[in-house]
């Protein structure tokens, strides 16, 4: 609980100092005389930056970042498989595939991020019926169908790629699937990441019933584990989390695989820990990230290309050590 | 009292336990025994409601176990699995507190009386000291004691164990059985599957042979188990049989 506690503060001060990071950049001096005159009520740019661009931003990489490493966490519990990801049933392709025909067919930033939502929830929905219509209810059989749909909407996405006019909707496309929180909608902001820090909660809640879970289902049943209930939810919550961050920021790449990983390589196994750590830790490495993205080169960079292409690297670097805790 | 009447149960349409009729009281210990595939498992499986019954009924303590929820279930009734590899590097801690949290909810968190039990049944087990092992990194002997100890955990007044003795050593199969007896003399209904008729004959007071999903006696262990039972059970020669009791015989002679 310690660790938990460390990470929580680091993630504040980070966050903190986030907000007064950024391209527009008084004097240290400067700042600290404006920002307190923002505290006397009187408006200055500096504090206009903060409240309209950084803070909604800051905002959303965190629940982010908590959103895609706690659900990848929940996953791998579920599926008892290290290698699970948020995308395991399809609602990440689905929902780039929607946000592909919103900004294919739209014109407006909500109106792809509706059509986004909408195909995420959807392309779960289609996997869950498909599991269904098979007619087993084990976890082999929900993943084949994860990757059909999966693979279904990656299909359709590379479709709507190629009709897309290629001087201004296919660049739209083709970016924002790269992941970015630099054409952030700031309502949309507001609306989703109360959801989503609510749905990060209750997921970390399910800590304990998560590690009887992950033991099989028919042993779950026999240690007094609703396991339908449990199963049914944990889908609910992170499918909620992956298809709003995809609206939020496109594909941001790889979080919800790693961090778990790296969760579990520190703090050991136990779900009651990988959850909320994995939460934590993944809203630093999104925040600590964007704010790379957004600050330290003239262009600003996709944040889901830095996460994989940071992230990756380190993977490699710990992959001996993470693989110790899985058994053949 | 667990009470199946005129089971059949399976995994498809075709039931593999068929149509047996069956009694754990408190207090018993009932040995099950049959060649591979014929069913114990299944009926094991059956009994903790993993697979629905095809039809017959399946009573607890009077109650029909198909209404009962989940958490009921398991307050009555632990389940010890074959042991099994796991994925994720759990203690031996973690693997047994599940015996005690599953039942109680979603979010349920433990308690300073549950590390107590917890502690309580790995001293009583001799596994005190695996309890910050990873279950993962165990042998297969010890992850059979783990959930052996995790069934006693969740305090249930029944018991099911499916080859608990099969990856243990000699030492720990009789530290077992001892374990069983007392289990039963405590006032648990234990019923456990096993491939050695002896296991039976030193702890069982009541024996069920069973061949193609169907019961074929039942009965004290001197009454059910003898030379013909046997080598009809598991198709065996009968001079094959006394071969190998000959020679359990010279091994004895030996020590």
């Amino acid at each position: 609980m310690k660790a938990i506690a460390v990470l929580a503060a680091l993630l504040f001060g980070a966050a903190a100092l986030s907000l007064l990071l950024g391209r527009y950049q008084p004097s240290p001096l400067d700042a600290a005389l404006r920002l307190w005159q923002g505290l006397e009520g009187k408006p200055s740019e500096l504090w206009t930056v903060i409240r309209e661009l950084r803070l909604p931003r800051v905002i959303a990489a965190v629940s982010i970042g908590a959103g895609l490493a706690v659900s990848g966490a929940a996953y791998q519990a579920l599926f008892r498989n290290p290698l699970a990801s948020p995308e395991v049933l399809g609602g990440l392709a689905g929902a780039a595939f929607g946000a592909a025909l919103g900004i294919l067919l739209g014109h407006a930033l909500w109106q792809m991020q509706l059509a986004s939502f909408a195909f995420g929830l959807l392309a779960v929905g289609l996997t869950l019926l498909l599991a269904r219509l098979v007619g087993q209810s084990g976890i082999v059989v929900l993943l084949l169908a994860g990757l059909i749909t999966g693979a279904f909407f990656t299909a359709l996405l590379s479709t709507a790629k190629y009709v897309a006019d290629p001087y201004d909707k296919l660049p739209a496309i083709t970016y924002w699937l790269m992941g970015t929180l630099s054409s952030i909608n700031v309502p949309s902001v507001w609306l989703t990441a109360p959801l989503m820090i609510a749905a990060t909660v209750a997921l970390v809640a399910l800590g304990h019933a998560l590690n009887v879970l992950s033991m099989g289902d028919e042993e779950a049943a026999t240690l007094g584990m609703p396991v339908r209930t449990v199963r049914a939810l944990v889908i609910a919550l992170a499918t909620l989390l992956g298809t709003l961050s995809v609206t939020l920021a496109g594909m941001i790449a790889w979080v919800g695989l790693l961090i778990p990983q790296i969760a579990r390589l520190i703090w050991g196994a136990d779900n009651r820990r990988v959850l909320p750590a994995s939460a934590l830790l993944g809203a630093l490495y999104v925040l600590l990230l964007d704010d790379v993205a957004r600050t330290a080169f003239p262009v600003e960079l996709p944040l889901g290309v830095l996460t994989a292409l940071v992230g990756l690297p380190v993977f490699a670097v710990v992959l001996r050590r993470v693989a110790v805790g899985w058994s053949e | 009292m667990i009470e199946a009447r005129d089971l059949y149960a399976g995994y498809d349409r075709q039931p593999v336990v068929q149509g047996v009729t069956l009694r754990i009281a408190r207090g018993e210990t009932l040995a099950l025994l049959g060649p591979n595939g014929c069913g114990k498992t299944t009926l094991l499986k059956a009994l903790c409601a993993i697979h629905p019954a095809h039809s017959g009924s399946i009573h607890v303590d009077g109650d029909d176990l198909g209404h009962l929820s989940a958490p009921e279930r398991a307050r009555r009734i632990a389940y010890v699995p074959q042991q099994h590899r796991l994925v994720f590097a759990y203690s031996v801690l973690d693997v047994v507190m599940m015996g005690r949290l599953a039942g109680r909810g979603l979010i349920a968190r433990p308690t300073p009386a549950d590390f107590a039990a917890v502690h309580a049944v790995l001293a009583q087990l001799g596994l005190r000291d695996l309890a910050g092992r990873s279950y993962a990194a165990l042998s297969g002997g010890q992850r059979q004691q783990v959930l052996i100890a995790r069934a006693l955990a969740q305090d249930a007044p029944y018991l099911l164990l499916d080859e608990p003795a099969s990856s243990l050593d000699y030492g720990n199969q009789l530290r077992l059985l001892e374990l069983l007896g007392q289990l039963r003399d405590g006032g648990r209904g234990v019923l456990f599957t096993t491939h050695h008729p002896d296991h039976a004959f030193v702890v069982a007071t009541r024996v069920v042979l069973m061949q193609a999903g169907r019961f074929i006696a039942q009965g004290t262990p001197a009454q059910c188990m003898n030379r013909e039972q046997l080598a009809r059970l598991y198709a065996l020669p009968a001079d094959e049989l006394d071969q190998a009791v000959r020679a359990q015989r010279w091994a004895q002679q030996a020590v």
